[in-house]
């Protein structure tokens, strides 16, 4: 999700953005591995319901474990790390992402670049929509015996967010995480520190949306899975309330419209794509081992994806949430209860539907993980509902996040194959009646 | 004589179908796969060829106003004597080959007790494709390999001779045997060493076969279009362009069998599919099995390698069982080892096996769940729709589950994917035009 490896995309093609981000990723790893030295403070945290802008007001970097795992995926690392973390003990049916971590852990803890990742000074849970992640801490804080905050995040199990579920996570925030924070670094919390935070992540949302709307133009200017990832790489990780994170997205929006005005499709990994011939919608994470295999399978059909809920994983920004310098823990709270997985699958549905829609999709795919059940569950239903409203076909396909044993090559391209001709011929039935 | 092909290159059988230009079928062709896949396919359209080729022997023998039932009759004596000749051709270029592996692998002692062997199949050939002979299966390899086997287990036992040995001459020679196509002028050269006897059966109709076969074999046979599918597509002998999924060929062909069909289930040899169509046969939806080929067209060859038995014997025994006994492996190899216990517990082998046939079909209804249920009328094509217990368990769970409806299963359902192949090859033929690109076509 974060750095492009450097075989992910051709050098000619690396548009500036892209060695932005880069250098943006490395300095933080770099900046990581010398914490230890400088005595800056790391805490570990996931994606969803990440609050990095309360940490960076806190001056602690954090670290996301899921994000070294799907690394340890694109470079080929994680078949190891999950068959050592599974000679411990681990049975197949745990998390492949918690499996990858637990083995990178135990050889070192070698990161993304190469560098060392320091231990953790705390553990912040704050999204409990995955229980494997409460597990996945509870493993670490056996390893590191460090402090560890668990927040209680609801699910939105009506599909809104309640004053009274927002007060329950605001009060944890207050009571538990800040007092945590304090101790931890030894600072009071600044909450026009925070505020500023705040508000240059809402610019960057900003931008990010309207990159990911340009994908409503024929042909789309990007790839809202395969280059969304790459996109979605700075705000949903390390960089959201940061001025680098303002001016990335500032960057990358500009040259979304240059690619706009162009008339020019997405860059592929064989360069940019010449002609579109299928607009689909994606659901799910994509498989990080054979990420570029599969991207090239849709490229090498013409198939573009238009809009992913993928990428609203850390934040389902497109259908209006900022965060709000003007309500600031209330924002964190919306935003650790508004991650798409923690949406109920009704929200999901429409989503999907309105994606279809919007986007003038042909179709949509399901790319439905072994690893993950909060993104699984329930997804033949999602297909069948979204199937009946749009009218367009839906596409299954099986995989995983980063164990390469559940990928299999010839059985995807037949379905993707298959998916893509059943698109052609309803057209070609279309046009014949 | 224009045609157009669909050639389904599945990973147990390559199947081939030909159609006249106007959609008539014409004939069809099925061969074993083999590691050589454009071989799979010429062999397979040489076969549809001679097919059609006895199709246009029909035609010829009904336009000397002999009538239909007659001609049927005449052909099938024909064709009877044109597979024993084809057996003959095949057993000689088994025979030369085997000459060959003998001295490359310098096995001489073992030459004469080969070359009685081969004599002795030549020799048989009459009785294999005597009047009313049943064949364990259509394909030389098959036919021959099992003839091979028990002339050497005589040979064995009578001489000494070194069993293995033989067995290894056979398996070694197969493959080149395999991999000698015969093409173009096939049916020629065995339908005429088929005529001597085949004008003899035929009597009085002698001058109008005659007639009828010279004008079959004159008619110039020119492909205007193909178009491949199944498992081995990328490497079927067609550009890109002419490959179709096998999903979209088997809703299309089972369209074509069945034009009320609006839910197939195909059960091949390595996978499974549930496929719903509308009433043109343009699938809306499928689903196929995930990287496990448990309750497939495999896992039956597999129990029956198990149990010692033919694939076609399964089913029949099956259907004898009283009492199905519940098999609760999902996995190939587990249901293997739970067939061993089974029958170690002294349960019956026939009521086991209803037991594997039900444990596929669940399988199979699930996927068609999760494809969007069965819906009238419901098609099953494939290898396994050949099966009769596995039949059985399907009507069975779908009346269950979905209550009563109309199941259609064509007993030609194996060639249901070149079918589709052929129809998609049609369509090319005439000329329909380029896909549009995406944004062209509003919702």
């Amino acid at each position: 999700m974060t750095t492009a490896t450097p075989a992910a995309r051709p050098a000619a093609e690396k548009d500036s953005s892209q060695v932005r981000q880069k250098e943006m990723i490395a300095n933080h790893f770099t900046r990581l591995s010398h914490a230890p030295d400088t005595g800056e403070k790391c805490v570990y945290t996931y994606v969803p319901g990440n609050l990095t802008e309360l940490l960076r007001a806190f001056d602690v970097l954090p670290v996301l474990p899921e994000i070294n795992a799907l690394q340890s995926g694109m470079r080929g690392k994680s078949r190891d790390y999950i068959m050592l973390a599974e000679k411990q003990g681990h049975s197949e049916d745990v998390c492949a992402y918690v499996k990858s971590d637990i083995g990178m852990q135990a050889t070192g803890n070698v990161g993304p670049t190469g560098e060392r990742l320091p231990g953790p000074d705390l553990l912040l849970l704050s999204y409990t929509g995955c229980f494997t992640f409460l597990k996945w801490f509870e493993l670490l804080r056996e390893r590191y015996k460090c402090p560890t905050v668990m927040l209680h995040v609801p699910y939105q199990a009506e599909g809104v967010i309640t004053d009274s579920m927002r007060k329950y996570v605001v009060d944890q925030i207050k009571e538990k995480l800040i007092p945590e924070l304090e101790r931890l670094t030894g600072r009071k919390y600044d909450e026009d520190r925070l505020k500023e935070n705040l508000a240059r992540s809402a610019k960057a949302e900003d931008d990010l949306v309207a990159v990911l709307e340009s994908a409503k133009n024929v042909p789309s200017p990007i790839d809202s899975w395969f280059g969304g990832v790459y996109y979605i790489g700075p705000i949903f990780t390390a960089f959201r309330g940061t001025q680098e994170a303002v001016e990335y997205y500032r960057a990358l929006r500009a040259e979304v419209d240059e690619r706009v005005r162009l008339g020019k499709g997405p860059v592929t990994p064989d360069g940019d794509l010449d002609k579109e011939r299928y607009r689909v919608v994606v659901e799910g994470p994509p498989p990080w081992t054979h990420f570029r295999e599969l991207w090239k399978m849709f490229s090498d059909e013409g198939a573009v994806v238009v809009a992913s809920t993928y990428t609203k994983v850390g934040g389902v920004y497109d259908l209006g949430f900022r965060h709000d310098p003007s309500r600031p823990l209330e924002s964190l709270a919306d935003y650790c209860m508004g991650c798409y997985t923690n949406l109920n699958l009704p929200t999901r549905v429409d989503m999907i539907a309105k994606y279809v829609k919007d986007y003038r999709a042909d179709g949509f795919m399901i790319n439905s993980v072994k690893s993950c059940k909060s993104f699984s569950a329930g997804q033949l239903m999602i297909l069948r509902e979204v199937e009946k409203r749009t009218g367009k076909p839906g596409g299954f396909i099986e995989s995983d996040l980063v164990d390469p044993r559940y990928f299999s090559a010839a059985n995807v391209k037949n379905r993707l194959e298959s998916y893509f001709q059943m698109i052609e011929q309803k057209r070609a039935g279309k046009e014949a009646s | 004589m224009r045609y157009v092909v669909g050639i389904d290159l599945g990973s147990t059988t390559t199947k081939a179908v030909v159609l006249a230009e106007d959609g008539t079928p014409l004939g069809r062709g099925i061969t074993n796969s083999r590691s050589n896949y454009d071989l799979a396919c010429q062999v397979a359209l040489t076969e549809a060829l001679i097919h059609t080729r006895f199709a246009l022997v029909t035609r010829a023998l009904e336009a000397q106003g002999i009538e239909h039932g007659r001609a049927l009759a005449l052909i099938g004596d024909l064709e009877r004597l044109f597979r024993r000749e084809q057996y003959r051709g095949q057993a000689a270029v088994l025979a030369r080959v085997t000459g060959e592996v003998v001295g490359r692998f310098g096995v001489e002692g073992s030459r004469p007790a080969a070359e009685r062997i081969l004599a002795e199949m030549d020799a048989e050939a009459d009785r294999l494709f005597a009047p009313g002979a049943s064949r364990k299966s259509d394909f030389f390899r098959d036919l021959a390999g099992s003839r091979w086997h028990a002339l050497a287990e005589v040979e064995a036992r009578k001489t000494g001779e070194g069993f293995d040995v033989l067995v290894a001459l056979f398996d070694k020679a197969i493959l080149e045997v395999e991999n000698t196509p015969w093409g173009e002028g096939t049916f020629e050269l065995f339908v005429r060493a088929a005529m001597k006897d085949a004008l003899g059966v035929a009597a009085g109709d002698a001058a109008a076969l005659e007639r009828a076969v010279a004008d079959a074999v004159s008619v110039s046979l020119e492909k205007i279009a193909g178009v491949g599918t199944g498992y081995g597509r990328a490497r079927l002998p067609f550009p890109k362009e002419c490959i179709r999924s096998e999903i979209l060929c088997h809703g299309l062909g089972a369209h074509a069998m069945f034009p009320n069909t609006r839910t197939v289930l195909d059960i091949g040899g390595q996978d499974t599919k549930a496929i719903q169509v509308d009433e043109h046969g343009i699938v809306t939806s499928f689903q196929m099995n995930d990287r496990c080929a448990a309750g497939c067209g495999r896992y039956l060859g597999y129990i029956a390698d198990e149990m010692d038995l033919g694939l076609h014997e399964l089913g029949p025994l099956a259907q004898t069982s009283s009492r199905t006994v519940r098999i609760n492996s999902t996995c190939t190899v587990f249901a293997g080892a739970e067939l061993r216990e089974r029958i170690s517990l002294g349960e019956k082998r026939e009521d086991i096996l209803s037991g594997l046939h039900r444990a596929i079909i669940l399988r199979a209804m699930s996927l068609l769940a999760r494809s969007g249920g069965v819906h009238d009328e419901f098609t099953f094509t494939g290898g396994v729709a050949r099966n009769p217990a596995a039949v059985d368990a399907l009507r069975t769970l779908v009346q269950e589950n979905y209550g009563s409806l109309t199941l259609n299963i064509s007993a030609d359902s194996i060639y249901t994917g070149a079918l589709g192949a052929a129809l998609f090859a049609l369509r090319e033929a005439k000329g329909h035009a380029p896909a549009p690109v995406a944004g062209e076509v509003a919702a």
